[in-house]
This record gives C-alpha cells, sequence and structure tokens, in this order.
C-alpha cells in the first residue's frame, strides 16, 4: 500500500505519467495553471511568461543545464593553478584574481564550444585552401559520441515507461558489442550483408541480456534494479574472460583486444574518409523514430505505457504485466546492444576490455534529461555527445580534464531531477499541487 | 495491501524448504564429482606466517577423500533438511555447515597437487577486502533502515578514499585523512539525503547520479591536482598494523582477526554499535519505525524527516572511513575510481544479507573471501580463472533476489518520500 500514498501529486508513474500531463515540451501550455488569462496572438508571450514564472519543465531543463555549466564553470576556475595563484595575491591585485579565473573558464568552455560545434579558425582556414570537411568535424564528432548515446538512452527510457529501471545498459550494450564484434571479425560476408548481420547480432546479443531480466522479473519477482546493476559486472567479467581466451584474442597480441572488425563489417562513413559520422548515427535515428511509432502507435506500446503507469489497472484490464515486462526488456536490452554494435562497428572496430566505457551510466542520465521521450532522449544525448566530443577538445588545448563533463552531465540530470530545487534557486514560483512533473520515487517495491 | 517485498507476487510457489534442501544437496554433489574426483594428490594448507613466534605445522590431506567427506555431510545435512522440521538456529547452522563446505572443498580441489596454500595469508586478504564492503553495507543498512535507499555507497567509498589520500597527504597526518575520508562521506550522504528527503528525488536515480558525480569529481580533480602535485598531495602513508596485546599472538586466528589496521578494529566496532544501535536500542526501534511505516511514527511523535537525514548522515560517515581504508588503509595513494564497483558489492551484500548488519556482514565476508580467493588462488595455479571468482558476488547475489535462497525482505517504506499531511 505504501506506494499509492506518496503525497500530493503522487503519480504511479512518476515520470511518465507526469511529462505527460505537463505537456512537455510545449511552453505554451503549463499543465493546467493559468492564471494569466489572454486571448488570439497575445497569448503566445504571455503563456510563454507564465512558463518562464512557474518553470514549466522545459524552463527547468534549461535553467538546470545553466546551472549545472556555471557549478562546472566555477570549478574549473577555482582548481586551476594560475588562478590560485592569482588568488594569493588578492590583496595586492583584486582584480586579477576574478580576471584570472574569468579568463581560464572562458577558454575552457570556448574551448568545449570549438571541440563539439564548430571551430571559427577552420572556416577561415577554409578560405584560405584549407580543407572544408574540419568545418564539419566537431559536428561530426559529436554524432559520434551520440550515436551510442542515443541507442542506450531508449533502451532506458523505454523501460522508464514500463515503470522500471534499466540500470543494466552497460551489461546488454556488452552482450551486443560482443556478438557484433564477433560476427564482425569471426565471419566472412559480402560487402552489404556483412554489417547488416553484425548490427542484427548485435540487437540479439543486447536482447539477450535484457529478455533474461525482465524474465526473472516476470517469474520471481526479483527487482530489475538490482539484477542489472549485478548482470553489469557479470557481463564486464564475463568480457574479459572471453577476451582471454584464444579464439577471441588478435593473434599474437599480449592484451586481451578481439581481432580487427573487418572492412565488410564496419558502419558506412557519411561524408567521406576525413570524417567519423557512420552510418550507426542513422540507425540511431531510425532506432528513435521506431521507439516513439513503439510508444504511440502499437498496442505493445500501449500495454506498455498502461503497465507502466499502473500495474493493477493493466491487470484488471486483461493485459499481463509479465508478459510486457518480457517484451520491453528484450527491446530495451537490443537497443543497448544496438548501442554496443555502433560503437564496436562505428568508432572502435575491436572488442576491448573497457569498450562499455561509461556509455550505460549516462544513458540513464540521457532518457531523464530526455524525460524519456525518444526526441528528448534524441536531443539529451546530442547534448551529451557534444559535451564529450568538446571535453577532449578542452583538454587538448586548455590542459583541463575531460572529467569535468561528467561532472556537469552528473548535475544537470540532478537538477532535472529536482524542479523544487531549481525553482528555490531562480526564486520561481512554486507549481499548482498536482501540476508537478517530479520523479516520484518508487523505492524497491515495483 | 500490497506487501513491499523484494520477492513480488509469487507465480510460481516455491516450495522454499525443499528448493533450498535441493541446492544443499546439488551442493553436496559437486563437492563429491566435481572437486573429489577432479582432484590428484595432496592438498597442503600453510598456517604460519614467514617471521611468526609460533610455528604451526602445515595440513597435509589427501585432496580427493576430504572432499568426498564433506560432499556427504552435505547431501546428508540436504536430506535431513527436507525431512526434518528444524527451528531457525538449526537452520542456520545447516546452512552455515553446509557452505563451509563447500568453501573448504573448494580449496583443497584448487590446492590439490599444487603450491601450498597459504590459508593464513588468504584469511587476511579476505578481512583486508571486506573492509570497505562491511563498512558500505553497514551505511545501506542504515539508510533503508530509516527508509532511504542508498545506492551512492560507491561514490561515498570513492570520496572517502580521495579525501583520506589528499589530507593524510597534505597533513601528514593518517589520524587527520581518515576523519576527513569519513566527513567526505558524510557530505556526499548530506546532498543523498537532502535531494532524497527534501527534494524527493527518485532515490535509485539520485543514487546513480551521485555516483556519476562522485567518479567525474575525483577524477577531473586527480587529474588536475594530483597528477602534477604527485608528492604533495597524493603519497600518504599507511596505517601500519597493530597487533593486539594476547589476542594477537594466538596461532591462526592471530594474525587474520588481531593484527591488522586501525580500520579491521573500526569495523569491528562498527557492526556492533550499528547491530546494537539498531536492534537493542529505543532509538533503534525508532529507525526501524520510520522504515517500515512513517506515518504510524509520525502520529507518536517520532521526527521521521530528522530521523532519515541523521541515519543518512551517519552511513555517510561510515562508508566514507571505508573509502578511505581504501587509499591510507593498504595501497598508500589514491587511483582513479578506485572503489572499482566495492561500492556495489556492499549493496549487493546488504541485500543479502537482508537488511540486516550481522547478515550484510556475513556477505560481505563471503564477497570479500571470493575478491580474495580471485587473487591468491591464481598464485598457486589454480584452474578457475579469476574473473569467474570476481563475478561471484554478483551472480549470487541475483540469485539470491530471485528468491532460490529464502525471501529478501526491504524495509517497507524504503525508497518512499514522507509527506507529512
Amino acid at each position: 500500500m505504501s506506494q499509492h500514498e506518496s503525497g500530493p501529486g503522487a503519480t504511479e508513474a512518476g515520470i511518465v505519467a507526469g511529462g505527460q500531463a505537463d505537456g512537455t515540451g510545449s511552453p505554451a501550455s503549463p499543465g493546467g495553471s493559468q492564471p494569466l488569462q489572454s486571448h488570439g496572438w497575445n497569448s503566445v508571450p504571455l503563456s510563454l511568461l507564465n512558463a518562464v514564472l512557474e518553470g514549466s519543465s522545459t524552463v527547468v531543463t534549461i535553467l538546470a543545464i545553466v546551472l549545472a555549466v556555471v557549478i562546472g564553470g566555477l570549478l574549473i576556475a577555482f582548481t586551476s593553478p594560475p588562478v590560485l595563484h592569482a588568488w594569493s595575491n588578492l590583496f595586492s591585485a583584486p582584480g586579477a584574481a576574478f580576471s584570472q579565473a574569468w579568463d581560464v573558464a572562458a577558454s575552457a568552455y570556448s574551448a568545449m564550444f570549438e571541440g563539439a560545434i564548430i571551430n571559427p579558425h577552420t572556416i577561415s582556414a577554409a578560405f584560405h585552401g584549407g580543407s572544408t570537411a574540419a568545418i564539419f568535424n566537431p559536428l561530426s564528432e559529436t554524432t559520434v559520441n551520440a550515436t551510442p548515446l542515443i541507442l542506450a538512452g531508449l533502451a532506458v527510457a523505454l523501460a522508464f515507461r514500463a515503470g522500471m529501471f534499466n540500470i543494466g545498459a552497460t551489461g546488454q550494450f556488452i552482450g551486443g558489442a560482443f556478438f557484433a564484434g564477433w560476427i564482425g571479425f569471426a565471419v566472412h560476408l559480402p560487402l552489404v550483408i556483412h554489417v547488416v548481420v553484425a548490427v542484427i547480432a548485435g540487437f540479439v546479443g543486447g536482447a539477450i541480456v535484457g529478455a533474461f531480466v525482465g524474465d526473472l522479473k516476470a517469474r520471481t519477482g526479483a527487482h530489475e534494479v538490482i539484477v542489472t546493476i549485478m548482470l553489469n559486472y557479470v557481463m564486464e567479467y564475463l568480457l574479459l574472460f572471453l577476451l582471454g581466451l584464444a579464439a577471441f584474442r588478435a593473434a599474437g597480441s599480449p592484451n586481451p583486444i578481439s581481432p580487427p572488425v573487418q572492412n565488410n563489417a564496419m558502419l558506412p562513413l557519411l561524408a567521406g574518409h576525413n570524417l567519423r559520422i557512420n552510418a550507426g548515427f542513422l540507425v540511431a535515428l531510425a532506432a528513435a523514430a521506431a521507439a516513439a511509432w513503439l510508444l504511440g502507435r502499437t498496442t505493445l506500446g500501449f500495454e506498455l505505457r498502461t503497465v507502466g503507469a499502473n500495474q493493477n489497472a493493466a491487470r484488471a484490464a486483461g493485459m499481463s504485466p509479465e508478459k510486457t515486462w518480457v517484451r520491453v526488456m528484450l527491446i530495451c536490452g537490443g537497443l543497448a546492444g544496438l548501442a554496443g554494435a555502433s560503437v564496436v562497428l562505428g568508432s572502435d572496430f575491436a572488442l576491448t576490455p573497457q569498450i562499455y566505457g561509461t556509455y550505460g551510466i549516462d544513458a540513464i542520465t540521457v532518457a531523464l534529461l530526455g524525460r524519456a521521450k525518444p526526441g528528448g532522449v534524441v536531443l539529451a544525448a546530442l547534448l551529451y555527445g557534444s559535451l564529450n566530443a568538446g571535453s577532449v577538445t578542452m583538454q587538448a588545448q586548455t590542459q583541463i580534464p575531460v572529467d569535468i563533463a561528467t561532472v556537469i552531465q552528473a548535475l544537470i540530470v540532478l537538477f532535472v531531477a529536482a524542479p523544487p530545487f531549481v525553482r528555490e534557486v531562480f526564486r520561481l514560483r512554486r507549481r499548482r499541487a498536482g501540476s508537478e512533473e517530479q520523479l516520484l520515487a518508487k523505492g524497491w517495491s515495483s | 495491501m500490497t506487501a513491499v517485498t523484494l520477492v513480488g507476487q509469487q507465480r510460481f510457489a516455491f516450495d522454499r524448504q525443499r528448493v533450498i534442501a535441493t541446492i544443499f544437496v546439488m551442493l553436496g554433489l559437486v563437492d563429491i564429482f566435481v572437486f573429489g574426483l577432479y582432484s590428484n594428490g595432496d592438498s597442503v594448507f600453510t598456517f604460519t606466517l614467514t617471521g611468526a613466534a609460533v610455528s604451526v605445522p602445515n595440513l597435509v590431506m589427501a585432496a580427493a577423500p576430504v572432499c568426498y567427506g564433506l560432499g556427504a555431510l552435505s547431501v546428508v545435512f540436504g536430506l535431513v533438511y527436507a525431512g526434518a522440521k528444524l527451528n531457525k538456529l538449526s537452520q542456520r547452522l545447516v546452512a552455515g555447515t553446509v557452505t563451509l563446505a563447500f568453501v573448504l572443498a573448494f580449496l583443497v580441489w584448487s590446492d590439490a597437487g599444487r603450491f601450498p596454500l597459504p590459508f593464513v595469508s588468504l584469511m587476511q586478504s579476505t578481512m583486508l577486502a571486506s573492509i570497505p564492503l562491511v563498512l558500505g553495507a553497514l551505511s545501506g543498512c542504515l539508510c533503508e533502515r530509516s527508509g532511504v535507499i542508498n545506492i551512492a555507497i560507491e561514490g561515498q567509498l570513492l570520496l572517502g578514499a580521495f579525501a583520506g589520500a589528499v589530507i593524510a597527504s597534505a597533513f601528514g597526518s593518517l589520524w587527520f585523512g581518515l576523519l576527513t575520508g569519513s566527513v567526505a562521506g558524510g557530505l556526499l550522504a548530506i546532498l543523498l539525503g537532502v535531494f532524497a528527503i527534501r527534494y524527493m528525488v527518485d532515490q535509485i536515480i539520485l543514487g546513480v547520479v551521485l555516483n556519476v558525480f562522485a567518479s567525474g569529481l575525483t577524477g577531473y580533480l586527480y587529474d588536475q591536482a594530483l597528477v602534477p602535485y604527485q608528492n604533495r598531495l597524493n603519497s600518504p602513508a599507511t596505517f601500519s598494523p597493530v597487533k593486539i596485546p594476547l589476542l594477537g599472538d594466538i596461532p591462526i586466528i592471530g594474525p587474520i582477526f588481531f593484527d591488522s589496521t586501525i580500520f579491521l578494529y573500526i569495523t569491528y566496532a562498527a557492526v556492533a554499535l550499528v547491530h546494537i544501535g539498531l536492534f537493542k536500542t529505543r532509538y533503534g526501534l525508532r529507525v526501524r519505525a520510520v522504515g517500515e511505516h512513517p506515518t504510524a511514527a509520525d502520529t507518536v511523535g517520532i521526527k521521521v524527516l530528522m530521523t532519515r537525514y541523521r541515519n543518512v548522515i551517519i552511513g555517510g560517515l561510515i562508508a566514507g572511513i571505508g573509502g578511505a581504508s581504501l587509499s591510507i588503509g593498504s595501497v598508500g595513494s589514491f587511483g582513479k575510481d578506485m572503489s572499482s564497483g566495492q561500492g556495489y558489492i556492499a549493496l549487493a551484500a546488504m541485500i543479502f544479507g537482508r537488511w540486516t548488519p550481522l547478515g550484510a556482514t556475513g556477505a560481505a565476508l563471503l564477497f570479500g573471501f571470493s575478491v580474495a580467493c580471485a587473487n591468491v588462488l591464481g598464485t598457486i595455479g589454480c584452474p578457475i580463472p579469476s574473473d569467474f571468482l570476481l563475478m561471484l558476488p554478483y551472480v549470487a547475489t541475483i540469485i539470491a533476489v530471485a528468491g532460490f535462497v529464502g525471501k529478501s525482505q526491504a524495509p517497507k517504506a524504503d525508497g518512499q518520500p514522507y509527506v507529512k499531511s
């Protein structure tokens, strides 16, 4: 009973019902409360104003990003050696410390921008006979970084919509990467067929891991959060073990690395050999479109959302939550597996013990930031991809460690998950009870 | 009334007693037909560390017969478990004996015909590996008994390790480092508490995010400050072992339990305090009331939110000490992401130990043992890949939450924010 009494504004579905009731993404319709009445054209700016004052979820998201970037900037400014030195001379040259701090943070962020979006120098270089590809390199890097995040983010988001936490994108990613990589280096197939088979294998590899979780939950009630967390580590060690076997190790390599993926199995490049952007990005966008279609237009999607919103109601309506869990986790696992395939066939080209990186965990934050909607996941993944791509350039140019991107990403999600906190910081109006889009806790019960 | 259990509604009704008995019998059969049949020659356990005052003779066993014996014992116990109505204490004794027999048979088998097994140092590294796990699991118990899910144990360990190493190195005081490590864990716990209790953020999400945050922050500061100033900021000393008089001189037991760094003794104290605190005091009764039914607790005048804040922060302080043990307890420097999933093993131990301090400690010791085996058995040429031994805690936990080993039951209000109505 305890989960049904989570206080005012409680919704079973948490993120799901909240996001929908609230009309996320359209500031012109803040959920239900409209103190300033107006008509016609006037209503657009007024309701925009309302949205800002009240902090609609879009506004909260933007403010959360701003807040995180500011805190990240402060962290950069107050930990870099020249600034610390300037602070020690605070009383002799008070202006220097502040201007130094500003300079360091500003140069860090501008380097990040140049690495993620566009670098003005490459444009002027192009006019003087430089390569035009260089102009698009930052954007290409952003998409390459975003591709696995979109796919893995969808894996977490779909599970959210069904009322499940998929913390196990890492394990499913490994399953997919392993299958795709294995098909990629061990099998010989003709040109187009090879890459298609390898990508499908990636889906299957992840789906097996995901379906196991769903099946275990359906059969025994084992909580998916615990199972997926534990399965992540099981898969990490399994990968390490498999790469230690002669069958999966590059000939003569002292390190546990698989042979390189064959050319036929690589995801084709989309814009010439100088840019890394590849067909994986299209696969990711197609997967997002498919997920949106699945959620909005299919019976399974309807069942999924119903089970997520209220398990008991779904059961009363003749649906089987157990079956839905298995199917959803199968699809989610497959999507995370595709993320693994996109990395091994699109950017890494070989299996390594650390191939899973932090994609699985980042996927959770991407799904939350995207409010568990396919479109939102794509945007959030692009933001995170740009932060990741930009931070590499930032480290190269300013020696500020890339991990600052992780800090900023974690802070964004922390704030997005706590709208009341953001409202307090920015002194926004309190929302009316019941219109809160906050993620409400569910606990170990499911 | 849907009971909030980890093992939701059971669609397949297991006869638990029979399932567990079957597992016991199967373990016994593994003892006999895997470990026994595939053991050649003798196993040698050495009990004397180099330089010890009292020399204990080595234990030489013919491997196969020992495995047969242990296996037969487990099979008999399994049959007894299935047939007889045992009370709780004897059930636990049977389970403990079968587990122990399995572990012993495994050790005997893995050592048969190979280099002697340094039993005492295996146990010493078990204790060493268990310290952060036990302290982390205690942090989890304290939080979750009061109704706040703590997945941020990993982050608390990491921050504790970082702060402990940096402060101990910068100020040249290990004790100051230990204290700061603890406080760092407490600070992350304050974040956890504020966002979980005040802003009602979903606690599972929150835990994951805080772990990412801690990993990013320490990774950033490591590259930014610790790498360039390695000597000044990341070269702490380590606590040296303190032998307890008399107890430390007992052969075998002494070196394992009473000749270690201060962290082991802190761990003993913490286990005892948390157990007594939670189950033998008025305060503990209140905490558990808040974790099970906050509305009822509030009605009788217990301050629900205050209790939760207090427990979350105490938990963080304890986990921070566990983190400090990673850097200034044994290694002597901080490394990026040096907690490497131990916070999640601690979480697993807490669940495996059914949200009780003693159970969690037992599970953490078992998990610590598998980690120690992974390190030690490689050196004597054991055929099992260390990856599988390292996988063991996680697999065991999956089996546990699937309900095959008995019901794991979380506190009823665990993870539910409390809104006074």
